[in-house]
């Protein structure tokens, strides 16, 4: 990654051929795999992901059938590799399946919060004034509620969907994105660049747009691969609670909280779906570490 | 200082009247739905009509808020329907419950960040430094229930050596005491992990700044341009996250209490929540964002009191 300013006069003067947009992205993906962490945090969120597009083909079963037969023995087996819950429901099966609403929720949230967020923390850098206390003032208020409450209170009231769920995560942490790119606009906005932009004449919204916000991505894209994470652990305790995705269809969360009951006696079940959510958990928030040291590197 | 304090009990209290409106909107959006949730889906609609009237419920809502905050300030919570009893005396059970494991928990994270912290940024990239980091990374990616799980797994399946379940309730032969071990352990791992970092980074910045060169170049020993020199400076603006911490710690817990059945605030509000208890679900919001910005304002008191240039 080079310097923001560069970076933003490149991509905002020079239309870049096709080929040189590729030789760029190599050159990003051959510094990424210098750094250990952003190696081996690419390398399980990629896993996942494909383990998720492909779960209809690899699962051995219905991610909802019961195997009565299997309820004998819920142990991993031959027949059940991960072995089965209490249902007689192969764990394996749902694990992958459970991958899938997860790795949709937890990014399309992260991508609104970070769309509503850059659009107000612009606003209030760029403007200032009565513009800059109004959301300054609301994104404190929305971030001193504990959270996890603010998602109860809301759930409980809404129900709980998949949009609902991002709808709640967007509203939430795009104040943490304002906050962010508000403080890169205050510095930004003083930048020749944006003085230039102005004699030419470009409006407010193509300045903040074109000149502004991408020299602010470098910080905002390690911000948004943390947030990722996070939010894949709120869906987790979401489901955890009883207040996540409705059954019967995988989720890990959901998952540990049918079972984690039942763990002296079948601790396997609990063990799986957390190892699982942990293990992408762990994933995102390398590449995150990853990503920061290969900014901060040169 | 004055300026300071006023500004803030302003800011407190928009706060407090922005969140009891948006949760009395959201709990009382219907007129009718209140008095079924307080009677239940088994109730006859004569009954549901009868209570609505009594309740006063057929007024309009803005007029019922006010209402509302007038029985507040007068210190009237309201009645929990859930815990049968007034909203006041449960909040502050289930709350003091919490502020034990939280304290406890407070007690372990700050020392431990602290030392951590201080030790891996000192020296950066060094072996040690990239150990913690890695560590308090992979700490802090671990969902509080799966880390429940993967410790009770070990210690109480396998071991035998701890209880699942923290009642408070000396019973089953565990104490109180041998009760509490999982959960504060879960909470101390989660939430070091983040403190850490936050410490790390800090120390790392002050590391580089011309005063510690200045003090190392001058020949002092590097014991004391840690201890004299960078650790003040360092903690400069960690000192807000850590205060931050008792916000997660005492509203953030409810997965840790849920996992390990532990009567805490936490838990209470998401019973309330399933269980529709209004009232209980009001007057939780209200304490929960009380403590919130409490402990906000006394983060920016703490930077103060370091930080000589911005107190005047």
């Amino acid at each position: 990654m080079s310097t923001p300013v560069a970076a933003g006069t490149l991509s905002a003067s020079s239309p870049a051929a096709p080929r040189v947009l590729a030789r760029r992205w190599r050159r990003r993906l051959a510094a990424l795999g210098e750094s250990t962490p952003a190696t081996v945090g690419i390398v399980i969120v990629l896993a996942w992901v494909v383990l998720a597009v492909l779960a209809p083909l690899i699962a051995p079963y219905p991610p909802n059938a019961n195997d009565l037969a299997a309820l004998a023995h819920t142990t991993p087996s031959k027949a059940h590799w991960l072995g089965t819950d209490h249902l007689g429901r192969d764990l394996l099966s749902r694990v992958l399946w459970g991958a899938r609403p997860v790795l949709v929720i937890a990014p399309l949230a992260v991508l609104g919060a970070a769309a509503l967020g850059s659009l107000l923390g612009l606003s209030a850098g760029y403007f200032g004034r009565w513009i800059d206390l109004t959301v300054t003032r609301a994104c404190d208020i929305v971030l001193s509620f504990p959270v996890i409450i603010l998602y109860m209170i809301i759930l409980a009231h809404v129900g709980s969907s998949a949009w609902n769920i991002i709808g709640v995560l967007t509203l939430t942490k795009a104040p943490i994105i304002a906050r962010i790119v508000r403080g890169m606009t205050l510095d930004l906005r003083e930048r020749e660049y944006v003085a230039a932009a102005k004699m030419r004449g470009e409006s407010a919204f193509y300045i903040m747009l074109v000149e502004i916000l991408p020299n602010a991505r470098g910080p905002l894209v390690v911000d948004m691969c943390l947030r990722t994470g996070y939010n894949v652990i709120i869906i987790g305790a979401l489901g955890f609670l009883g207040i996540g995705l409705p059954p019967p269809d995988p989720d890990w969360g959901g998952m540990v909280k049918d079972t984690y009951g039942m763990m002296m006696v079948w601790p396997h079940m609990a063990l799986v779906p957390c190892a699982a959510i942990s293990s992408l958990v762990v994933g995102f928030n390398l590449l995150a570490v990853g990503l920061r040291e290969l900014g901060l590197r040169d | 200082m004055k300026r300071f304090l006023v500004k803030h009990l302003l800011f407190l209290l928009l706060t407090l009247l922005a969140v009891s409106f948006l949760v009395f909107t959201l709990n009382e959006f219907s007129p009718g739905a209140v008095a079924r949730k307080v009677l239940g889906a088994y109730a006859t609609q004569e009954q549901v009509d009868l209570l609505t009237k009594q309740m006063g419920l057929d007024r309009p809502v803005l007029v019922r808020y006010v209402d509302y905050l007038g029985a507040l300030a007068s210190g009237d919570l309201g009645y929990s329907a859930r815990f049968k009893a007034p909203v006041k005396g449960v909040i502050f059970k289930h709350l003091a419950n919490t502020a034990l494991l939280a304290a406890i928990a407070f007690a372990c994270i700050v020392p431990l960040s602290t030392l951590l912290g201080v030790v891996a940024g000192m020296r950066e990239a060094s072996r040690l430094d990239r150990a913690i980091l890695m560590f308090s990374t992979v700490i802090a990616s671990i969902p509080e229930f799966a880390l429940g799980v993967f410790l009770a797994s070990v210690f109480v399946v396998w071991l035998g050596w701890l209880p699942g379940t923290a009642t408070l309730v000396a019973g089953g032969g565990w104490s109180v005491a041998a009760q509490l071990v999982l959960p504060v352990t879960v909470i101390v791992l989660f939430d070091s992990g983040y403190v850490v970092s936050m410490i790390r980074a800090s120390m790392v910045e002050v590391m580089q700044r011309p005063y510690i060169r200045t003090a190392v170049l001058k020949g002092l020993p590097f014991r004391a341009v840690i201890l004299r020199h960078a650790l003040r400076n360092a903690m400069l603006t960690p000192v807000t996250v850590i205060m931050l911490q008792i916000n997660y710690l005492i509203a953030g817990v409810v997965v840790v209490e849920t996992v390990f059945a532990y009567p805490g605030f936490g838990r209470m509000m998401l019973e309330a929540t399933l269980f529709k208890d209004i009232a209980l679900i009001e007057a939780g919001a209200l304490v929960a964002v009380f403590l919130a910005v409490v402990t906000n304002i006394l983060g920016d008191l703490a930077y103060m009191l370091l930080d000589p240039r911005i107190r005047a």
